[in-house]
């Protein structure tokens, strides 16, 4: 086959390739019916390639379950690069809301100005000067410096989060509980941050 | 086609007044025909900056109401003869004030002038957003300090959203005149630097106009930097910021005052 000819080229370029990586086998590009995956999977063992799983299969293939056979995966995507976090926040685990409830803003919040969004997430592009303020059902995202007051989860959710590329905040509040600024960290101002609510208090922490 | 331009700033005391009389005259002596409006009624004092005071007949209100024709309200300038004044009413109350009225007599001057400049009133009330609303253009004038700044962007967001422009969904045009600049003290760290005022109010640079001592002088004696110092470091830095609003590409310098010849040669980088 062309294409275990390729793979062998591929395996003399950069043998260290599949070293111990599991893989996962997309079938969905091929009609093999099960002596071909058989004869396929042989293949590939023979080239110490470790095959985790396989999706995409025909659906004749798919309902096999070959006694040996690495198990059928369904709803894989391609994996991007690899992440490493340093202390990762705590995941929100927020509920699928029924619609897209989000409003954008690309335009800078003056003084003065207010921005009521209960039914969701508030995303600005820009900054919040002081003397505005943004109130939203969810979480709000400010790519700018947030310089006046940030309400998220205005109706009551503690789930909601604020982040801000540079916190000059006068106020933040999630879910009713509110710090001012005189109550932040001063070595977080000028900092990309987010704060979300742990029990009772709001916490705010740096994001770089 | 005539522009109409509004002085604004939200805070009192930053140099609307001042800078609508230089920048006019500015305009005027570069030969552009321009009338200067004051809207703070009941609280005059462009026609005193003007030098006018005493030629004071009829004012806009009196234009507005009906009761004086718009050619016996303006006042021409006895220096430059492109340049006019449209008085406010000192005795009467900003209520006098309404918007189809002052729409009518803005078109009217539109038709006789190339440039219409309306000095606001400080605040956010009836007369400040009565001089934006049917403006073309803003000029919004601020000192680099914080309490200015917070007004101006506060003036910024009304004029984004409470003006004819805005209503149309049509972008209002907005400069950034930043007035009293003193280079001494910003070298000091004692203001905010023009790039945070930038920042903040994220609206291009007219011009940055030095604190000076002839402005001062030149408000007493009624006559506009422009005419009564054209040499002086604001005289400079007005004929500058009237000549970016025409559209001409002037580097952005702080003129300081000539001093001798170091002077002459280095203008001071923006700081």
């Amino acid at each position: 086959m062309e294409w275990l000819a390729r793979l062998d080229e591929q395996i003399e370029r950069a043998p260290g390739f599949f070293h111990k990586r599991p893989v996962v086998l997309d079938l969905s590009v091929t009609q093999l019916n099960e002596p071909g995956i058989r004869a396929l999977l042989s293949e590939l063992q023979s080239r110490d390639i470790r095959i985790i799983g396989m999706e995409g299969a025909d659906p004749s293939v798919q309902s096999l379950d070959v006694p040996g056979w690495p198990p059928m995966l369904n709803g894989g995507r391609a994996a991007s690069g690899v992440e490493v976090r340093d202390e990762p926040p705590p995941t929100p685990a927020e509920p699928e809301p029924e619609e897209p409830a989000a409003l954008l803003i690309s335009e800078p919040i003056r003084s003065g100005q207010s921005i009521v969004f209960p039914k969701g997430d508030v995303t600005i592009v820009g900054s919040v000067s002081s003397g505005a303020e943004v109130m939203a059902g969810g979480s709000i995202h400010v790519y700018g410096a947030l310089r006046g007051r940030a309400i998220a989860g205005m109706l009551g959710n503690p789930r909601a989060r604020i982040f801000c590329r540079r916190l000059e905040a006068e106020l933040l509040a999630i879910d009713g509980l509110y710090r001012t600024a005189e109550d932040m960290d001063p070595t977080l101002r000028g900092r990309p941050v987010q704060a979300w609510l742990d029990r009772d208090s709001i916490v705010v922490a740096p994001l770089d | 086609m005539a522009k109409v331009l509004v002085v604004t700033s939200g805070k009192g005391g930053v140099g609307k007044t001042t800078s609508t009389a230089s920048l006019g005259a500015a305009l005027a002596q570069g030969g552009q025909r321009v009338v200067v409006i004051d809207f703070d009624v009941g609280l005059r004092n462009l026609d005193l900056v003007m030098g006018a005071e005493r030629r004071v007949v009829f004012d806009l209100i009196n234009v507005v109401q009906g009761d004086a024709k718009l050619s016996q309200a303006l006042i021409r300038d006895k220096r430059i003869d492109t340049l006019s004044l449209l008085p406010a009413s000192q005795t009467r109350d900003k209520d006098a004030l309404t918007s189809d009225g002052v729409a009518k007599v803005l078109a009217e001057l539109r038709e006789k002038f190339d440039w219409v400049i309306c000095d606001s009133p400080a605040g956010i009330e009836k007369g400040a957003t009565l001089a934006m609303y049917h403006a073309d253009a803003a000029v919004v004038v601020t000192n680099p300090e914080v309490s200015s700044v917070r007004d101006s962007d506060r003036i910024i967001g009304l004029l984004d959203s409470k003006t004819q422009r805005a209503e149309r969904g049509e972008r209002m045009e907005k400069h950034l005149l930043l007035t009293r600049y003193d280079s001494a003290r910003a070298a000091r760290g004692e203001m905010l630097k023009t790039d945070d005022v930038l920042e903040i109010l994220s609206i291009p640079l007219l011009g940055i106009i030095p604190e000076s001592e002839e402005v001062l002088r030149a408000s007493n004696i009624g006559a506009p930097i422009t005419l009564s110092n054209p040499a002086s470091a604001a005289g400079r830095a007005y004929f500058d910021a009237a000549k970016r609003l025409r559209g001409e590409d002037i580097p952005m310098t702080v003129p300081v005052e000539r001093r001798g010849l170091m002077g002459k040669l280095f203008g001071r980088r923006v700081a």
